[in-house]
């Protein structure tokens, strides 16, 4: 099981135990505190999608793109891809791998509840993401962008933002519970 | 004021994305051995059984806020070059409501989504192309809702919102989470019944 590490005692195939959250947490902030030293900016995720999605754009009417109001801000003078956010979620990408390698947790599967079909689950997972991205548009920024990197400077706009995700979600936990437990 | 670093050096394009994939490298390392890369895991914290998304959050914020404090107090850090965005109320409340209503639904958020994609997992592919597909439409069709809501706004922080110093914060901040601590655990022996089997 993918989400239930064993105790590491379970022969050399189970996966590695995952860090005691408290540890995670304080790691992950020192990894925010580095960018915040060295770079002056903390991190962010949602911002690189929309590179993407703008370097796709561009590849039709460049002109349109970097008058447009929204492509724009990622139009990063003809260059989306080459830009910090891009780079930033490559590395997410690439360490959450090696992670995952050295945790022995590799596995394609599809993650679900007990109660719910692989293919429901996908199309949920969809929707969820594009929810996720008008929110973390609108807001300027997600879990990372926001709620860490706001939090951590404690900004006014990220702790707002942080609070009113788990607003909608607990207020939605109940009516999502097929899918999950 | 020697920090943050860019701020004195302006960086080479090379640099500057070298440096943000060494840290993107231990943000993704440290989201995927959190357990992160797991949908059910991250949802657990919304039924109450398994609180580890507050815990690491929490902790993370804590540990990067005390950070900033201590090297601003020391006279090492320019906060003035340390970017925030700006608050826009309106922006971030609406748009934190439909982040969390897209999280409870995909069971992810953007960065976690990455973390399960690069472990293998399809729902998190799925959930990385419902982004793709939400930041594509929301360019296209959102440019009104943009000029309106989330555009504008200056950078407003408690400290500078209230006038109680930086530090004061911080202490709160850490004391809260201590007395969080114990709050979650009991939470979590509560509704251990929650967590479903396998």
């Amino acid at each position: 099981m993918p989400d239930s590490p064993g105790r590491g005692g379970d022969g050399p195939r189970a996966p590695r135990p995952f860090w005691n959250p408290w540890l995670a947490g304080f790691l992950l902030g020192l990894v925010l505190l580095a960018s915040f030293v060295v770079a002056g900016r903390g991190l962010g995720a949602t911002a690189a999608y929309s590179a993407l999605a703008t370097a796709v754009a561009g590849t039709g009417d460049a002109g349109r793109i970097a008058g447009h109001p929204v492509h724009s801000r990622f139009w990063n003078d003809g260059a989306p891809l080459l830009s910090w956010t891009v780079f930033l979620l490559l590395g997410a990408a690439a360490g959450a791998f090696l992670s995952g390698w050295h945790g022995r947790r590799l596995a394609v599967v599809t993650e679900r509840g007990p109660r719910v079909g692989a293919r429901t689950r996908l199309l949920l997972a969809f929707a969820g993401g594009l929810l996720a991205a008008w929110g973390a548009r609108l807001a300027r920024g997600c879990t990372s962008g926001q709620a860490l990197t706001g939090g951590a400077m404690l900004s006014v706009g990220g702790l707002v933002f942080m609070a009113a995700v788990f607003v909608a979600a607990f207020a939605l936990a109940g009516r999502a519970r097929r899918q999950w437990l | 004021m020697t920090l943050p670093i860019f701020a004195h050096h302006e960086p080479g394009q090379m640099l500057l994305l070298g440096t943000a994939l060494l840290l993107g490298l231990g943000f993704g390392f440290c989201l995927e051995r959190a357990g992160f890369g797991s949908a059910r895991r991250l949802v657990a914290v919304f039924y109450l059984y398994d609180m580890a998304v507050v815990k690491v959050m929490f902790t993370a914020i804590v540990t990067a806020m005390a950070g900033l404090t201590l090297l601003a107090a020391a006279g090492l850090l320019d906060l003035s070059w340390v970017y925030v965005e700006p608050t826009r109320l309106p922006a971030q409340a609406l748009g934190g409501l439909l982040f969390g209503a897209g999280f409870i639904v995909g069971g992810y958020c953007p960065g976690t989504a990455v973390a399960a994609l690069a472990t293998g997992r399809r729902d998190g592919v799925a959930f990385a192309l419902g982004m793709l597909a939400g930041v594509a439409s929301y360019a296209e069709l959102a440019s009104g809702l943009e000029a309106r809501v989330a555009a504008g706004g200056h950078e407003q922080t408690l400290p500078a919102a209230t006038g109680v110093p930086r530090v004061w914060w911080t202490l709160l901040f850490i004391v809260v989470l201590a007395l969080a601590a114990r709050l979650l655990a009991r939470l979590e022996r509560r509704f251990a019944a929650n967590r479903p089997a396998a």
